[in-house]
């Protein structure tokens, strides 16, 4: 479903320095299956998320990433996400004046307009809003506030779900989905997130702890390191992991 | 339901106007000839058969414009205008009409859907469709009023609603006891000059304890070349009156600079209040910067009896140089103003444009909100004015000014002045500045939008708080138009 192959990126510095950030990562996500990136801060692993997601600033200078067949660096943005790759934000960005349930229809009928599907009308989407925001347990009325304004980080991260929930991208990736979460919030977000697997879906999984994957089992689960994979292997490396720390695997990257 | 059907077919001969000869072509029309000059004002006024004192009144001004000179204060930059190339009246010639809105090309009606107004939206706004959502409206093309639609439903309320020729015609002394009452002949250089050259407008009078029963508008359009157009608005609501009035303007695509130099004059008598709305759409010059209408516009408010309450509302997008101020003065005890007001600038665009709160009385209170946002290579300025005199004591004021700038060619600047004779007052002031983040952009195109939507949406909710003051029927199209307005100023 996403394969990446041999990427590398730049990204401009404060500096107007050029630095290379992914040095040449690929990794295979098939459709139904779960992957976990793990690795110590600075290894790559938000560049990732956003030369998948086609930032600003994050060119691919080298390598392939092709998502359902299609390559990512050619298209903008919201082509993107119309093909279905969603991004759950490490930090959630704040609109103010921008009601969160207007955003989200105006996201949804863009992205169906942009695949040619017909425009969700208003009934139908408060149906489909309601319904989902049951699910995680969002209010009404926090829907009617502005996009992640004066919302928790808890709240900020159960928003970034419950806008998975609706628009129903192919492809989730969570970048540090679980920062900010007390143990009851990780829950309800694990939960949805976990309603969400399927086996047409796959998912990216960026983590620093082991704590989300006890909620979210990964099928697979990769170490990166200075911008690579550095090594793969099952749901057991999470815990090995978590047991004795990042450095050996820096030590083999280098 | 005679009214409406009235209306019908008064819109329907509007349309021919409006639709078939507005954005691009040229219409066939009667012109003054060009020249700012005794026989232009003694041609105007007896045009339309007016009063000797109406006469008097614009010649004096003619002679006080004469020895004028123009001001040079605001922060706009534009060539000087030559006063003596420009047409002063231009009526449509009669019969030039289509009949049906089929025979209006396909360009037009294309035009029409890009601003928003769909002409379905359209019919509405010009009170065709049924009776819930009426608006009565006085259309004003060129120099004279064309159309005005529900007067005798209007009627029947009490209320006045005629283009302001009518009512020099028809209620000489109501229009004489207050036109120029609160913006005098001498009040300032475009006012004076409107004062002697304004060729239409409207005129509302609501009675006494009347809820006007429905909006009011007024749609101005410029249409022929080398015109200017100066409209007179004289709005009056006696003692418990209420009125919401709104007004709409554009001006097609011309490679010359068209000059409007409007006076809007509102009364509020005790416990009245009046909302006027703005949506100004005037043609703004291309990208370069040729082109474009001069809008130099006075407007004020005067609420004269206690417990009055006036309240300005404007979208301002088009236009290649703004200068406008519309302002109140809070005379009555415990009386109100207000003013809401979002002004976009793109392109070469420039704008100075705020408010005057002149607190005269005791216990006024003013709320003020702007919210500009510059886009491209435009400048734009806030200037406001709060001015609270020695009597007024316990007068309150509240400033919010918010500039929101988007790229890094444009220019914003807040001039705020305020001035407070007694010590018993409270004011408040808060301005900010921002640029359009980069990391919002790409959270809403990462959930689908594309740039120009995300734009839009993000400038929508900046301006969200002034849009809730709008009348419904122009918050949509206020926000299609901020759109348009916007378009191509990202990236």
């Amino acid at each position: 479903m996403l394969k990446i192959n041999n990427l590398h990126n730049k990204v401009e510095t404060q500096d107007g320095e050029e630095k290379a950030i992914l040095k040449g990562l690929s990794l295979e996500v098939p459709a139904g299956e779960v992957h976990a990136i793990m690795g110590p801060n600075g290894s790559g692993k938000s560049t990732l998320s956003y030369v998948l997601t086609g930032r600003d600033g994050y060119e691919v200078t080298d390598g392939e990433m092709a998502f359902l067949g299609e390559e990512l660096g050619e298209l903008a943005p919201e082509e993107r996400a119309a093909l279905g790759l969603y991004l759950s934000f490490q930090y959630p960005v704040e609109i103010p004046g921008v009601p969160t349930i207007t955003f989200l229809k105006e996201a949804l009928n863009a992205q169906r307009a942009t695949r040619g599907e017909e425009e969700v009308s208003a009934p139908e989407f408060m149906k489909l809003i309601r319904e989902k925001a049951k699910q995680l347990n969002v209010s009404m009325d926090m829907l009617k506030r502005p996009v992640n304004v004066g919302f928790s980080g808890g709240e900020k991260k159960r928003m970034e779900i419950l806008q998975a929930l609706v628009l129903e991208p192919k492809f989730l990736i969570l970048d540090e989905t679980d920062s900010g979460l007390d143990i009851d919030a990780l829950k309800i977000v694990s939960d949805g997130v976990n309603a969400l697997r399927s086996p047409e879906r796959g998912m990216l999984v960026i983590t620093h702890y082991q704590r989300l994957l006890d909620h979210i089992t990964p099928d697979v689960v990769h170490v990166m390191a200075d911008g690579r994979i550095v090594k793969s292997g099952g749901p057991e490396l999470a815990h090995e992991l978590e047991a004795e720390g990042y450095d050996k695997f820096i030590g083999e990257a280098a | 339901m005679a009214a409406v059907k009235e209306t019908i077919e008064d819109v329907r001969n509007l349309e021919a106007d409006k639709y078939k000869y507005g954005f691009t072509t040229d219409i066939e029309q009667d012109l003054a000839p060009k020249g700012l000059n005794e026989e232009t004002v003694r041609l105007i006024s007896g045009k339309k058969d007016e009063p000797d004192w109406m006469l008097k009144w614009r010649l004096e001004a003619l002679e006080r414009f004469m020895a004028l000179k123009e001001p040079e204060w605001a922060k706009v930059d534009y060539p000087k205008i030559d006063y003596q190339d420009i047409h002063y009246y231009a009526e449509p010639k009669a019969g030039a009409k289509y009949d049906s809105i089929d025979d209006v090309p396909e360009e037009i009606l294309a035009d029409f859907a890009k601003l928003g107004i769909p002409l379905k939206e359209q019919e509405v706004l010009l009170g065709v469709k049924g009776s819930e959502n009426r608006v009565a409206v006085d259309a004003v093309f060129d120099s004279v009023s064309v159309v005005t639609t529900f007067k005798a439903e209007l009627a029947k309320a009490g209320v006045i609603f005629c283009s302001i020729s009518e009512a020099l015609r028809d209620h000489p002394d109501l229009v004489r006891k207050y036109l120029g009452s609160v913006v005098p002949a001498s009040d300032n250089y475009f006012a004076t000059l409107n004062t002697a050259v304004f060729s239409d407008g409207s005129f509302v009078y609501v009675p006494p304890g009347v809820r006007c029963p429905m909006e009011l508008s007024t749609y101005f359009r410029m249409n022929a070349e080398g015109t200017g157009q100066f409209e007179r608005t004289l709005i009056i609501a006696d003692k418990g009156a209420y009125v919401s009035y709104l007004e709409g303007c554009t001006a097609p695509m011309r490679d010359e600079n068209q000059l409007h130099a409007a006076v809007v004059e509102l009364v509020a008598l005790d416990d009245a209040e009046i909302k006027y709305s703005t949506v100004q759409n005037w043609w703004p010059g291309d990208e370069n910067g040729k082109g474009g209408v001069y809008n130099f516009v006075t407007k004020r408010g005067d609420c004269r009896g206690k417990n009055s309450k006036i309240s300005w509302t404007q979208v301002e997008t088009g236009s290649a140089i703004t200068w406008k101020y519309p302002s109140c003065i809070l005379r009555g005890e415990n009386s109100r103003g207000e003013f809401y007001s979002i002004a976009v600038t793109n392109g070469r665009q420039q704008a100075d444009t705020g408010t005057k709160m002149i607190h005269l009385g005791k216990g006024t209170t003013s709320r003020v909100i702007s919210k500009g946002i510059s886009a491209g290579r435009s400048d734009q300025t806030y200037r406001g004015l709060v001015s609270v005199h020695g009597k007024a004591e316990g007068a309150r004021n509240f400033t919010q000014c918010d500039s929101l700038l988007i790229g890094d060619q444009c220019g914003a600047h807040t001039v705020p002045y305020v001035e407070c004779k007694t010590p018993k007052a409270v004011l408040e002031h808060e301005a900010t500045t921002t640029k359009l983040s980069e990391d919002q952009l790409f959270y809403a195109r990462q959930r689908g939008l594309d740039e120009e939507a995300a734009t839009a949406l993000l400038v929508n909710g900046f301006v969200r708080e002034v849009l809730q003051e709008l009348p419904m029927e122009f918050a949509v199209e206020a926000q299609q138009l901020l759109k348009v307005s916007l378009e191509g100023s990202v990236g």
